[in-house]
């Protein structure tokens, strides 16, 4: 054995070279089988925007479609109770919509693009659970400062009429609205809205 | 700092060694493992089917996520693989070439053993864990085979399983237990699932470990059939040997590649390559009632497809059904019995006579032939040549302990060359 | 020994040159997939005269649309029925049994006909419909006998009488022989898409593994090589 002849230099260099180069085909190996847990086509087929048609809806109605899996509400509010979610500003959490998840065209007291009509996501943002639809404007069980909303059976959550939370529920934030938009003044699509992005 | 890792490293490791035989196991089986230096390019393909096996599990867990083992959706859901899952397309040709490849890996790992005398003492058990092995792969082909639920996995899986109907008395209530219904349908999709993904797997698995542990307990043979442990240095170190790491591991890095670039060429330019790593007719779905024209199965089992068309007559009362299964059966059994056969004082075919030579070499025809025969079909003039390549390949195995003996051997050298 | 090989090499041989003259010749479709103009055409004529009676049912419009470089809208205004949605595959309205009892059989899903019956085999069959009075569609096919399937690009092609292997128009199309080839070839092409989406990427991404895996196998080279410096 002939150890001059071995150049140690060269031999880590290669070691190392082999070793980087492998590391990368395997890393750029490993992008298709992490790619696979993505949502798939069908996922997102199923997942699609989902159109609603409100033709039919009178003021203090709600219907209920489903988006993604998720129960999607539209409430069209009357006047009065359009008031009263300028009135009630005291009792909320976070009034002004700062911490909750929505669209920017929804960052005002209605959270609605069209001040009539409310599109929500209908899961609590405590745990999960569907609130139910409580729009008196006065309603014994629910308390004084009751002004109409939504309230969660599970544990106790309340929402206003434009999904904010309660001060002094489990839940944390708002309730979620979804993109949306109006293709015309009576059918508006869930899942998809003009800003960029969304 | 970098002394600092290198520490931490250092003492996780022996942490972990005085409670685990980390760095002796390391050293059995790679860092002071001895293999002969004179291994050749047929020593490769052993490490290569353990690259192919941990290709097939990684890629059929992934298939596993999406695919749906109920007779109405399965075609379905290896389409929905195929589009709708993001790089389920890349992961899909991964596995069904790597089926393929496993094959051609193994039956050249196969052709080394033979070759070289590597089933001869003191590596009989060796030998038949590796044919174990090979059993275990080609029913672990066969389960998978049915369940992308084409026409082509359908037929084949009926052909199949109506073999045992030939067994005497007990083969149609055979059958039927096999597939759990008058024909081939859902329940028996279920079982085949069940095998192809949870017990087949295991089982080859387990048989890897035992192979390795097997080979390294005796040591690895070599091209010129020289035990090296009989000449070792004043270490005690095989003076022909020299260590797995880094050597070996060097030196099969590249055939590794290679291999990858192989099984590339296939993924991404010829995945169907022809018609014989994905057929034609198994991209329509399964259709109890319409059997497709021509079926074949997959190019792995045609040499023993063949050998089962190739009986057709019947003798001493047993009909040509029956004896084209049992010939089927005994083609596969008999590399079991080949350390018992071989008669001859050396193991490697460089110093065997012309005798032995010539034998393989017609088997090795034989066997081709027969596979080419099985993707064909047959004709009078085809069965009549699948005949004679069937009695050459019996012959081989019959008249091995008459003419490994007779041979005309050359004196084997005393160190490797 | 070198009689009997070769003698069984001649059989082998005559075997081999047997099986290829086996059944009808087909026409070469000579597709092109990476030319998107011909993909578009050809979708254009699947869905105007074949997803009336076959679906595509493993295709979705908005992956067409994609691979295509067609945008949704062009898509859902030009290529789909109102009532489906962009992300729905190519289903049909007819329902199997009706299939069943106008056309004798269900015709088929065309999501993969390209992978089980090749590309020649599709272009040869457009191309193979001829006069037959003789079948309730008037029509036959030259290479698919009887077939069940009318001949639903008559308008396009005109009808054409069977003399063997020769074709005589007896009546004229909307297009000139060299068009109507041109159109079942790129409708064929769409078919091989469809067949295998992934088609179009595959090849791009092999192009690169392949490069990789090479430098890869010549570094390793070197380094199996400065290694076994060692060993004499």
């Amino acid at each position: 054995m002939s150890s001059d002849s071995i150049d140690m230099e060269r031999r880590q260099f290669l070691t190392g070279t082999a070793t980087v180069l492998g590391g990368v085909g395997a890393s750029v190996a490993a992008i298709p089988f992490v790619s696979t847990f993505q949502p798939s086509a069908r996922a997102k087929a199923i997942g699609a925007p989902v159109e609603a048609n409100i033709d039919q809806l009178e003021p203090g109605q709600r219907v209920t479609y489903k988006w993604r899996g998720k129960p999607v509400w539209v409430v069209r509010r009357t006047e009065e109770q359009l008031k009263a979610l300028e009135d009630s500003t005291a009792v909320l959490a976070d009034p002004e919509s700062a911490k909750s998840t929505q669209p920017v065209f929804a960052e005002n007291s209605w959270r609605s693009l069209n001040r009539e009509y409310l599109v929500l996501v209908g899961i609590c943002t405590h745990l999960g659970c569907s609130p139910s639809f409580r729009p008196l404007l006065s309603d014994e069980i629910m308390g004084a400062d009751w002004q109409g909303g939504f309230y969660c059976p599970c544990h106790g959550s309340k929402f206003d009429l434009s999904g904010r939370v309660y001060a002094g529920v489990p839940a944390p934030t708002n309730m979620e609205v979804p993109p949306y938009k109006f293709l015309t003044d009576t059918r508006i699509l869930i899942g998809e809205s003009e800003e960029a992005g969304s | 700092m970098k002394s600092v890792i290198v520490k931490n490293v250092l003492g996780l490791r022996d942490w972990i060694d005085q409670r685990f035989p980390l760095i002796q196991l390391w050293n059995e089986h790679v860092g002071q493992y001895y293999a002969p230096k004179n291994f050749n390019f047929w020593y490769y393909f052993g490490v290569l089917a353990l690259v192919v096996l941990v290709i097939q599990i990684v890629t059929g867990i992934w298939l596993v996520m999406s695919y749906k083992p109920d007779a109405n959706f399965a075609f379905a859901s290896v389409e929905y693989i195929m589009r709708d899952v993001e790089w389920g397309w890349l992961i899909r040709y991964m596995h069904s070439t790597g089926a393929s490849f496993f094959f051609i890996v193994i039956y050249l790992h196969m052709f080394r053993g033979i070759m070289y005398g590597s089933y001869q003492k003191p590596r009989e058990l060796l030998w038949i864990l590796g044919m174990c092995l090979y059993l275990a792969l080609m029913a672990e082909a066969f389960f998978g085979y049915l369940l992308p639920w084409g026409q082509m996995s359908y037929w084949g899986a009926q052909v199949i399983i109506s073999l045992f109907g030939a067994i005497p008395f007990v083969g149609e209530t055979l059958s039927l237990w096999i597939r759990g219904d008058y024909v081939v349908s859902d329940i028996t999709l279920n079982r085949f699932f069940a095998f192809h993904v949870i017990a087949l797997p295991f089982a080859i698995a387990g048989l890897v470990v035992l192979h390795i542990l097997a080979l390294h307990h005796v040591g690895s043979n070599n091209p010129d059939g020289i035990d090296i442990k009989a000449n070792k240095n004043a270490q005690g170190k095989p003076v022909d040997g020299i260590p797995f790491h880094p050597y070996y591991t060097t030196k099969d890095a590249p055939a590794v590649v290679a291999l990858l670039i192989l099984m590339a060429v296939v993924i991404f330019f010829a995945p169907e390559m022809g018609g014989y790593f994905l057929e034609h007719n198994n991209f329509v779905p399964a259709d109890p009632l319409t059997t497709p024209e021509h079926i074949a199965p997959v190019w792995y089992f045609t040499p023993f497809y063949s050998i089962l068309r190739a009986n057709t007559v019947n003798f001493f009362m047993v009909p040509a059904k029956l004896w084209g299964v049992i010939f089927m059966g005994l083609g596969t059994m008999v590399f079991f019995l080949l350390p018992w056969l071989d008669k001859g004082k050396v193991r490697s075919i460089r110093y065997r006579g012309w005798i032995y030579k010539t034998a393989l070499g017609l088997f090795v025809v034989s066997f081709l032939i027969l596979g080419y025969l099985g993707l064909l079909p047959p004709t009078p003039a085809r069965t009549a040549l699948a005949q004679v390549c069937t009695v050459i390949y019996f012959l081989f195995f019959l008249l091995m302990p008459f003419y490994t003996k007779w041979d005309k051997t050359k004196p084997v050298p005393e160190r490797v060359t | 020994m070198v009689k009997i090989i070769s003698y069984l090499g001649l059989i082998f041989w005559a075997q081999l040159s047997m099986s290829s003259e086996g059944g009808t010749k087909l026409m070469q479709a000579n597709v092109d997939i990476a030319n998107t103009v011909s993909l578009q055409n050809g979708a254009k004529l699947f869905i105007n005269y074949c997803v009336s009676c076959h679906s595509a049912e493993y295709m979705r419009y908005n992956r067409m649309a994609k691979d295509l470089g067609l945008s949704d809208d062009m898509v859902k205004k030009n290529l789909m029925f109102a009532s489906d949605k962009i992300g729905d595959t190519m289903t049909i309205a007819m329902r199997p049994d009706d299939a069943e009892q106008w056309f004798g059989v269900r015709p088929p899903d065309l999501s993969v006909i390209a992978r089980s019956k090749g590309v020649d085999y599709l272009y040869s069959f457009l191309n193979g419909f001829y006069v037959d009075p003789s079948r309730p569609t008037g029509v036959n096919n030259y290479y698919y006998p009887n077939t069940a399937m009318p001949h639903v690009l008559w308008e396009l092609q005109g009808l054409q009488d069977n003399h063997g292997d020769a074709y005589q128009t007896s009546s004229d199309g909307e297009m000139t022989p060299v068009q109507y080839q041109q159109a079942t070839r790129d409708l064929v092409a769409f078919l091989d898409y469809v067949g295998e989406p992934a088609k179009l990427v595959r090849y791009k991404i092999g192009f690169w593994v392949i490069a990789f895996l090479l430098v890869l196998f010549l570094v390793a080279c070197m380094v199996k090589k400065e290694y076994w410096k060692d060993i004499h």
